[in-house]
């Protein structure tokens, strides 16, 4: 078996007729939303954005999570990076996050905080292995494609017994914060883009009440130029014929009912809470704890960390940006005071972010 | 931050698996993966954890509707 089945996906004949398609289906304008940094870049990068038929409207919605990563979080985890005995393993797309005070852990690193880029939760749990005499301190963020990692992870510090391990848990999860967008009537978003590798994990049925109580379509949808336009051909065919469902097109890497071995682990390891989203506000059962039987391994107990609501960064409009309200231009600091070499938002930290995305690829 | 990538599993040792793409080999954990891959197999990885095991006939299959309904030649006959 060779990868060149998967290369079709690009295949710009097809993408060509894909959109003759939709231009001859969609009559009325069409407000879509992606909630997924991945698409975010797939459809500017792809050059999708400036083919897509003038009436189809995107909308990058709060898909990236680093983006959404609190300001009160990212001082939490400030706070504890400057303490004697801890080091900090993170993702290093959390370096330049600012918080509240505008400062980051790049800035923490520099002033002389322990802090260690990992590519995995696992690797966090084998620097805890090789470094007995600190706590290892895993930033846990992400949604529901990451958080049974650090669940499998958590999992075996336990059974290793490996209590130096320790995991601040910012986990998130998407359709909690899917609700709370439809209900905002300044966003009018008619349809989603939902996000192929978290509907791998949680499958088609949390998305369920998109259809039921909103009315809206919504399709999981692949990251290759042909995955987005069928997405969208199938929203443009579901609203005409008046019948909004949830749908996978994206079957080959997700089954309708994702992947239950993946969700045991998170149930086993994490129960839900009220969790704040950057932009969104507070959401109930929208985040991820650890559960009291893995108590000795929860940075917040351990730790006495308290999430302190921090005010939001003067000026930075990223919270309406990532709710669909405003488009990244319309930032009055965009490409101004703030540029992917001085951000100051999230939204243009991260590579996976709709300012940054737009500072990059949009020739508007 | 959900990218995840689709690797070919070239070895396989309890809950570690070897898999390549474009020359790159790396270890990634087994303990998530919705189904046990076999060497051959391509899974989807993330943050050093397969996530599920890619499935081929589901990519021929969206492929085959779209060669018939405008018409295309892919040449998936193989």
């Amino acid at each position: 078996m060779t990868l060149d089945f998967l290369n079709k996906f690009k295949d710009p004949d097809l993408c060509r007729r894909l959109l003759a398609r939709l231009e001859e289906v969609c009559g009325e304008p069409l407000r879509f939303m992606e909630v997924c940094g991945t698409h975010t870049v797939a459809i500017f990068q792809s050059g999708l954005r400036s083919l897509l038929p003038k009436n189809i409207i995107h909308l990058s919605g709060p898909g990236c999570p680093v983006c959404v990563t609190h300001e009160s979080e990212v001082d939490a985890y400030l706070d504890l990076a400057g303490r004697s005995g801890v080091v900090i393993a993170t993702f290093g797309d959390l370096m330049k996050v600012p918080g509240g005070g505008r400062r980051s852990l790049k800035a923490a690193q520099a002033e002389g905080a322990r802090v260690e880029v990992v590519y995995s939760a696992f690797d966090a749990l084998e620097l805890a292995a090789r470094t007995p005499d600190a706590q290892v301190v895993f930033l846990g963020v992400g949604f529901e494609t990451t958080a049974p990692t650090t669940a499998a992870t958590v999992q075996m510090a336990k059974a290793r017994g490996l209590t130096n391990f320790k995991l601040l848990s910012f986990h998130k999860l998407v359709p909690p914060a899917l609700e709370v967008l439809l209900s905002d009537a300044e966003t009018a978003i008619d349809a989603f883009i939902l996000p192929g590798h978290v509907s791998t994990i949680i499958g088609l049925a949390p998305y369920g009440f998109i259809a039921e109580r909103w009315k809206r379509s919504a399709v999981v949808a692949g990251f290759e130029p042909v995955d987005i336009l069928q997405a969208l051909l199938d929203i443009a065919l579901m609203r005409e014929a008046g019948e909004p469902r949830v749908v996978n097109d994206y079957k080959r890497a997700v089954d309708d009912n994702g992947n239950p071995r993946a969700r045991a682990v998170m149930a086993d390891v994490f129960r839900t809470e009220t969790a704040l989203w950057r932009g969104l506000g507070a959401i109930p059962d929208s985040g991820l704890a650890l559960r009291s039987e893995y108590a000795d391994f929860d940075a917040k107990a351990c730790f006495d960390i308290e999430i302190v609501e921090s005010p939001p960064l003067a000026g930075c409009r990223c919270g309406d940006v990532l709710k669909g309200r405003i488009n990244p231009t319309q930032c009055p600091l965009f490409a101004k005071a703030c540029d992917p070499a001085h951000p100051v938002g999230p939204c243009m930290v991260s590579t996976e972010g709709s300012c940054a995305a737009y500072y990059k690829y949009n020739t508007d | 931050m959900c990218l995840a990538v689709p690797m070919e599993v070239t070895r396989i040792d309890d809950m570690i698996a070897d898999v390549r793409i474009s020359g790159v080999t790396r270890q990634v954990r087994l303990e998530i993966v919705d189904r046990s891959p076999e060497v051959g197999d391509f899974v989807i990885v993330h943050a050093g954890f397969a996530l599920r095991r890619l499935d081929r006939e589901e990519a021929m299959e969206t492929l085959q509707l779209f060669q018939e309904g405008f018409n295309l030649d892919f040449g998936l006959s193989e």
